[in-house]
């Protein structure tokens, strides 16, 4: 997978040459150790400043919404499946897009790594299936499987959904994963334990709205929690108001969610908020068999109806 | 939204969706009965409750 980078940057600088697309979005070196940063090459003489590793984690589908420019853009699974979700809710038109595919093993989890390694982390590096972190005079080696993120470890479309462009061979697929174990644990546990769990889960929330700013599907131009008039939800971090808007959040992701993980990775407090659109996720599937962004000419369960959808609840 | 509120912990028969004409009375009545029934049994809502102190 580190191989990439030669590819994309051969890719990227023809389409720009050619003048195919106005720009290619793609990954840069971040200004800290195992961080990449977004970024939006419009020259072919900049396209050296594109890199490719496994902390390539954003989801660069966030920055597709309402442009009108031709964008070149690298996807990995979960991006390529949030730019099919942008094509159903007609946020971009196909006809703009060049998707450079990337077939992904899984981005490691710089929260794990961290925790792991104990020290502040001064230098990176990769190889194919290892990282080694360096930092206060330590050195130590994590094999990648081991430190993945928990969304990339339990990942079932790793290659690209839609692709013009391929960077790398198609990897295996996993299967045989158990995508919904945690939440089949907390179906489990009685209604008062399910109350208390999420109560415990968010009493950290700040508020702070880093989870719906770094979702590619949360787009609306005011999002239900800014509104004021009317006013849906208070402001203040008060139990009610915290769980109201995660609990709205999520159903908004309803049968739209592809796991990507990035409200998870954005939240300062560490809060595991894959947790509720996962349930929304895992409903999608066992009721109406669909997962989200693997087809663009097919609606999705909410907006469509089937006589023989099943009734779950109505009376 | 039935199973997300009850896998968030709150009561199942506390959402109650049904489809109603309006020449069903008869219909209406036995849903009204059914949902006042369920909601008397799970008795008075504690959760998503704001302290008054807290609001004014």
């Amino acid at each position: 997978m580190i191989g990439y980078i030669d590819k994309i940057r051969e890719v990227s600088r023809k389409l720009l040459t050619e003048e195919k697309v106005d720009m290619v979005i793609g990954y840069r070196k971040g200004s800290l150790p195992m961080m990449t940063e977004p970024c939006f090459v419009k020259r072919p003489e900049d396209v050296d400043t594109l890199v490719w590793d496994s902390n390539c984690r954003i989801n660069l589908a966030a920055y597709l919404m309402d442009r009108k420019e031709k964008i070149g853009i690298i996807a990995k699974g979960c991006d390529s499946r949030n730019i099919i979700n942008h094509l159903v809710e007609n946020k971009i038109k196909r006809e703009q897009l060049v998707i450079i595919g990337a077939p992904c093993k899984g981005m490691i989890d710089k929260k794990t790594v961290t925790q792991q390694f104990g020290q502040e982390i001064d230098e990176y590096q990769e190889t194919e299936d290892q990282i080694t972190v360096k930092g206060g005079g330590v050195e130590k080696t994590f094999q990648k499987v081991d430190v993945l993120q928990e969304n990339c470890a339990i990942c079932n479309h790793r290659n690209p959904v839609e692709y013009d462009e391929l960077v790398g061979d198609l990897v295996e697929e996993q299967v045989d994963v158990d995508r919904y174990e945690d939440i089949r644990r907390i179906e489990a546990m009685d209604i008062d334990e399910k109350w208390n769990f999420f109560e415990d889960i968010l009493s950290t929330c700040i508020r702070c709205y880093a989870c719906r700013n770094a979702c590619p599907l949360c787009y609306c131009p005011t999002c239900f929690v800014d509104e004021s008039k009317p006013q849906w939800v208070g402001k203040g971090n008060d139990p009610a108001d915290t769980r109201t808007f995660h609990f709205l959040r999520a159903f908004h992701c309803a049968g739209r969610c592809t796991d990507c993980g990035a409200c998870e990775r954005a939240c300062p407090m560490d809060i595991p908020v894959r947790l509720f659109t996962k349930k929304l996720g895992k409903d999608c599937l066992e009721l109406y068999g669909w997962e989200a962004g693997l087809n663009p000419d097919q609606r999705p369960p909410l907006d469509t109806f089937k006589p023989d959808d099943p009734e779950v609840g109505i009376k | 939204m039935g199973n997300l509120l009850e896998y968030m912990g709150i009561e199942r028969d506390r959402l109650h969706f049904s489809w109603v004409s309006s020449a069903e009375a008869s219909k209406f009545i036995t849903v009204v009965k059914e949902v006042t029934a369920s909601v008397k049994a799970l008795g008075p809502a504690k959760k998503f409750v704001k302290d008054r102190r807290q609001v004014s």
